[in-house]
């Protein structure tokens, strides 16, 4: 529907209507050029040299000017341009160098009128002058430009680039004498018609080759050039010096760019690799196409808008063989599928979100969030300071910001900088980090570290204190599961009385098992049991109730066909008894404001089985000298570093990574250890934990990771003297032979660590400056600087 | 001391780092030593000054971005791991039987950490560098029939496909590889003579062109005894022969056009002569070299390669119907090969590009004798005379150049370096050129060289390009 309806400009009486619309041409196209009543196109390229008539509904072959049985090479076109003076009048530019003018109005069907043979290699560009009736401009890859007057044979003048191949020139429409050409190493040089011996001004405008210019119709001395480095540049001539006005970066190198007529910040690009869409770029928004145009399916060598004051129109010839018609309104245009809302959550918890400014105003005036009140949260708007296009994209920001001193990831900090992760024997590095864990109130960590540690080194071997001691951890863990249910039901104060009366002593947490368990039996008269079996079922069957796995954890050790509803029914007091033996006072202290339990059950009840299954199991282990091999827990230890990297704790499932090294790693596939290092790795970074994620980087095993150290490992020093760079060595420069770095103290070269005052910029070696600065505060170069050292 | 002690001088078997150059014609002056000492150091893979570095350090210039881009697809941020860049590398410099390259390359592969089984052949190492074998061995001979097809082939999802920075990379490898092979030979290059114990996956140090030379040697150096006299005579006016029709091509520009007909029959004529060119004289200088190369095929170098009877086929007996004549034009390193390959695999375009404009702008306005010479044609001729092997024309130029240009003798020369490099000898080596410098000889090197690398690539780049559209 869309490409049916068609477009009507009144242009001074003439009509221009038509369609979006192709044709097919029997070669690829090299260029194109349009007629200027806008009713006709010439196609040129290797194979191809063809007029089509414009047609409302389609292009209509009208002339193929590539006559004679054996085309020679001057028909092998690069360029083409149509006069916008003379409909009868054309020249092309040929690959093996020769500028070619073609006269429609000749009878004969050979239309071809003057052949200049002045180029010696393929002449990239050809250019009339836009009012002179008989003055053609050609660059070629020689590096000349030649400006010929169709009256006579040869060329007027000749200019040359003095540097490599001319790749476009492009009369000036405003300024009668001027010609701009650029160059194939970047340079762009502007000329003056009557002074070929050297040209007026020359800059660097691109790196690499610059492909392509044009000329403002419209404003006076605005030139866009578009390079190989894939960016669109438009500059300001008038000024004394060429200014850089707009910049756009593309996808691919630019071949060619058009300004839109009547749109004054519009111009139309296409590429000569890999991109086959043509853009038409809004130059103010200089990272989102205004419209593209997708026909084509290979690479657009030549665009032209149709007619000069019609910018709804745009002609294509392509290396497809086909040449297409766009009409504006078919275009697609990224900016609507764009998403117009950009949100990005900031280290500390801030967020900030932008948004079309319409769109924040109508809502501003509601409370902008009201969800947890712990976290007052209040709203800033910054409004982006001079909107260049109004109307077209006006965006605000805003940025919630947490409460300051909240310090919401203080603990993460915390944690990076003391967890211990090697360089001591396993047991040490879990008790450390249960330890720095249980500092910063984080008990479940602190826990999955203990009970880690009871898992990994051999239990068996321990004393029995020790061992008491892993059963009362697995007992408080228990009871972080029991919080979660008790605080319903339960006063707190009454559990942690209970508590500080049993957290006596070590020993004793023995009895007190064996007497839970002797309380279970009692409690049950109905069960026969005998052995040391019971107590671990008891406790296996406790927590089945919240977690099937333990099924498939002890198979056997679980009786099925115990009757476990029951159990179920009587084990919370039951459980209670046992769970309430902790190590210490304070941990009381830290169950109460620990924000897992405090801020959400639901997490505690959803973590708690898992860490307490291995747990009881462990102590059910102690007790009974039944030991499992530390591979059987791979399993659950696995999962449980799978959950805390779900809950967003990737620091903890790296941790205990490292720490446990080969023990686990096999467990886990290769791809989840090195995202889970990555992401951690990466939030190092951002909180600037420059020696953890180095740490950590020098720990992993990841092959992926470990390279992050490997790449720019070069560092680059500048000689002081000379301020170039020192290339062979660190400390004597080679072009003007002088040490660079001296130590102010001992006036010897430094090749080792040179500290240096920031303040007046003289240093040393590291241990003559720090000897030097506890005895005076001075500089030791004597320049007076009153210097710190930290 | 400026001098580093680190950079150790190999020191070669005989006569310096080439068995065509004299030693002393190598030897430079002192900032150049220190120059080139500091490139070796910042960019070679070895650390030490070997005899392809010696030789080439003759146009320093050239040297600093030939180490660099060398540097750059060995060592720097690339697709591909570092051991698999260096079996690529020993895989194109098999397909010359370069056993210069090859040692090198395995010593460097092992110490990159390389699998050291995978040096006993092809059979040993994964598919998936196996499967690069078929574009190793277009590449190498008849680049021109490369086609989307092989492209399409080795990046297929599956197990062992490559990803298109992968296979960019490979291509860059084995062109580069192909190439330097070409030098190598050309410039008769001698083998390292390395303190370092043989790891058993080595080649006999024993280049064919070497038994070639001492075969030949003492009769060659008889004769340029002998008949020194006049030889000096004949190369003087050959000199001033060739500086005349320079002259004369440049003025004849202006006044005489050929026609377009004539233009495309010369560069007809010119790909069928180069048909010409070695046939006869292989027959003539090469009576050992088949069976040299046979042996030496099956004993080492051809576990590195398949199909080892392949090789450089003219293109013009391939016939016009079928290949049609790469068109310079269309398809340009400038235009198209650049942004492709810097797109897959970052900055080799840059240093790439940088190399081919040195090696074409680089001159000393000098020949032999005479200075202040343009030498611009010569260079052109040089370059694209190779282009023209491979089949790739330019429009713009007059293939009746390269025939006034280049004498008989060069054209023999030229053609064995790039197509068959292995068959280079030292006779061929003298016999062209006679009056000139041996760096300009080395400058020639390079340029077929370039050329010939540039060729390869835009063949395969072509490929590529096609298979993306």
């Amino acid at each position: 529907m869309e490409k049916m309806s068609r477009v009507t400009t009144a242009l001074g009486g003439s009509v221009l209507t038509g369609r979006t619309m192709h044709c097919h041409l029997d070669a690829p196209a090299n260029a194109i050029s349009v007629c200027r009543d806008a009713a006709q196109v010439v196609v040129a390229g290797r194979s191809i040299f063809k007029i089509y008539a414009i047609e409302e509904e389609q292009f209509v072959e009208k002339l193929n000017l590539r006559v004679g049985r054996k085309p020679s090479l001057n028909l092998s076109c690069a360029d083409v341009v149509w006069h916008q003076m003379d409909e009868n009048l054309l020249a092309t530019a040929a690959t093996n160098g020769v500028v070619v003018t073609w006269n429609l109005g000749r009878p004969s069907r050979n239309k071809q009128d003057q052949l200049f043979t002045e180029h010696k290699r393929t002449v990239n560009k050809v250019c009339f002058h836009p009012t002179e009736a008989h003055v053609l401009l050609s660059g070629s890859q020689d590096g000349f430009m030649k400006c010929f007057d169709l009256r006579r044979k040869d060329s007027v003048s000749t200019f040359s680039g003095q540097s490599e191949s001319v790749r476009d020139v492009q009369f000036s429409i405003r300024d009668y004498f001027t010609f701009a050409s650029t160059f194939e190493n970047g340079n762009v040089q502007l000329w003056d018609i009557r002074r070929p011996d050297r040209c007026e001004r020359m800059f660097t405008a691109h790196n690499g080759p610059v492909f392509c210019c044009d000329w403002h119709p419209e404003d006076r001395g605005w030139l866009a050039t578009g390079g190989r480095d894939k960016m669109v540049k438009v500059w300001d001539m008038t000024t004394h010096r060429a200014k850089e006005m707009h910049c756009v970066q593309t996808i691919a190198s630019v071949a060619r760019v058009k300004w839109r007529p009547e749109c004054r910040h519009h111009l139309a690009t296409c590429s000569m690799m890999v991109d086959h869409n043509i853009y038409v770029w809004d130059v103010r928004r200089p990272f989102v196409p205004a419209a593209m145009f997708e026909e084509h399916r290979d690479v657009t060598t030549g665009i032209a808008w149709r007619h000069p004051h019609d910018p709804s129109f745009l002609l294509s010839g392509s290396k497809d063989s086909s040449l297409c018609q766009h009409l504006f309104r078919d275009a697609s245009q990224p900016v609507e599928r764009a998403n117009p809302e950009g949100l990005c959550y900031g280290l500390f918890g801030d967020l900030a979100f932008a948004a079309k400014e319409s769109l924040v105003a109508a809502e501003s005036g509601r409370k902008p969030y009201t969800g947890d009140r712990r976290h007052p949260i209040f709203f800033k708007r910054k409004l982006d300071p001079a909107e260049p296009f109004a109307g077209l994209a006006s965006s605000a920001l805003s940025v919630f910001e947490t409460e300051p001193g909240g310090g919401a990831m203080r603990w993460f900090v915390d944690t990076a900088e003391r967890y211990a992760l090697a360089g001591r024997p396993l047991a040490e590095l879990c008790d450390h980090n249960a330890k720095v864990a249980r500092e910063l109130g984080r008990n479940q960590v602190a826990q999955t570290w203990t009970m880690l540690r009871t898992i990994y080194c051999s239990p068996g071997l321990l004393p029995t204190a020790n061992l008491s001691h892993s059963m009362g951890k697995g007992g408080s863990c228990g009871l972080q599961l029991m919080n979660s249910f008790n605080l319903k039901d339960m006063a707190p104060g009454l559990g942690s009385e209970t508590r500080l009366d049993r957290s006596k002593g070590d020993a004793r947490s023995d009895t007190v098992l064996l007497d839970s368990s002797a309380t279970l039996i009692t409690n049950e008269d109905n069960e026969e049991t005998e052995g040391s079996d019971v107590p671990a079922d008891y406790l296996l069957g406790d927590v089945e109730g919240e977690d099937d796995e333990l099924y498939l954890l002890d198979p056997e050790h679980t009786h099925p066909e115990e009757p476990e509803c029951v159990l179920l029914q009587e084990a919370f007091p039951l459980r209670h008894e046992i769970v309430d033996t902790p190590p210490g006072p304070e941990h009381l202290q830290d169950k109460a404001d620990s924000p897992h339990v405090s801020g959400s059950e639901a997490d505690v009840a959803s973590l708690a089985p898992v860490d307490s299954s291995f747990s009881l199991l462990s102590v059910s282990h102690a007790l009974y000298d039944s030991r499992l091999p530390p591979d059987f827990f791979s399993v659950l230890v696995r999962d449980m570093l799978h959950f805390y990297a779900e809950q967003g704790d990737v620091q903890m499932a790296v941790s205990v990574l490292i720490v446990l090294g080969e023990r686990v790693r096999k467990d886990i596939d290769e791809q989840t250890q090195e995202h889970w290092y990555t992401s951690y790795i990466d939030l190092l970074q951002r909180f600037r934990l420059w020696n953890v994620s180095n740490e950590v980087v020098k720990l992993s095993t990841s092959r992926a990771v470990s390279c992050l150290n490997q790449a720019s490992t070069t560092l680059h020093v500048n000689c002081s003297h000379c301020k170039r760079p020192m290339s062979s060595r660190g400390w004597v420069c080679d072009r003007c032979h002088r040490c660079a770095s001296m130590c102010a103290v001992c006036h010897h070269v430094v090749k080792g660590l040179f500290v240096w005052c920031q303040g007046c910029s003289h240093g040393g070696h590291l241990q003559h400056i720090m000897k030097w600065l506890e005895g005076s505060s001075h500089c030791p170069a004597g320049c007076g600087h009153l210097c710190e050292y930290s | 001391k400026v001098n580093d002690k680190r950079i150790r001088v190999s020191q070669p078997l005989t006569r310096g780092p080439s068995a065509f150059i004299p030693e002393k014609e190598v030897v430079q002056a002192n900032t150049v030593v220190e120059r080139t000492n500091f490139l070796v150091e910042e960019y070679s893979t070895s650390g030490r000054l070997d005899n392809i570095t010696q030789v080439m350090s003759l146009h320093t210039q050239y040297l600093e971005s030939f180490l660099r881009s060398q540097f750059y697809m060995l060592r720097m941020d690339g697709p591909l791991p570092l051991p698999y860049r260096h079996y690529i590398a020993i895989m194109a410099a098999a397909r010359h039987q370069c056993s210069y390259l090859i040692n090198m390359h395995v010593d460097e592969f092992l110490k990159t950490g390389g699998i050291a089984e995978w040096l006993n052949g092809l059979e040993y190492v994964p598919q998936r560098l196996k499967n690069l074998n078929e574009i190793n061995k277009l590449l190498a001979h008849r680049p021109w029939l490369i086609t989307k097809e092989h492209i399409q082939k080795l990046v297929k999802t599956g197990e062992n496909n490559w990803s298109l920075p992968e296979l960019v990379h490979a291509v860059v490898l084995l062109a580069h590889y192909h190439a330097l092979a070409s030098f190598v030979f050309g410039s008769g290059i001698n083998p390292e003579r390395d303190p370092e114990i043989s790891n058993g996956f080595r080649l006999i140090s024993v280049n064919n062109f070497c038994v070639c030379d001492l075969a030949n040697d003492n009769n060659i150096e008889n004769a340029s005894l002998s008949g020194s006299n006049f030889g000096i005579v004949d190369s003087l006016s050959e000199l001033e022969a060739l500086m005349e029709r320079m002259k004369r091509l440049q003025e004849e520009r202006e006044d005489e056009e050929a026609s377009q007909e004539e233009m495309s029959t010369r560069f007809e004529k010119e790909k069928k002569e180069s048909l010409f060119v070695v046939s006869g004289d292989t027959f003539h200088s090469f009576p050992y070299s088949e069976f040299e190369e046979d042996m030496i095929i099956t004993s080492d170098v051809s576990r590195y390669i398949e199909d080892p009877g392949f090789g450089y086929e003219d293109f013009a007996r391939r016939g016009e119907e079928h290949l049609p004549t790469f068109r310079a034009q269309d398809y340009t390193w400038e235009n198209h090969g650049f942004s492709l390959v810097n797109r897959l695999y970052s900055d080799i375009g840059h240093l790439l590009d940088e190399k081919f404009r040195m090696v074409y702008n680089l001159t000393y306005n000098t020949m032999a004798t005479h200075e202040d010479v343009d030498t611009t044609m010569l260079r052109r001729a040089l370059f694209n005379y190779v282009h023209c092997m491979f089949g790739i024309r330019y429009d713009d130029y007059d293939y009746g150049e390269v025939n006034q240009l280049l004498e008989r003798s060069l054209k023999v020369y030229i053609k064995t370096v790039t197509c068959y490099p292995e068959r280079t000898t030292k006779r061929m080596y003298d016999s062209y050129w006679r009056q000139f410098k041996h760096s300009e000889k080395v400058h020639v090197n390079l340029l077929l060289m370039e050329a010939r690398m540039q060729a390869e690539l835009l063949y395969a780049l072509r490929a590529i390009t096609r298979h993306l559209t």
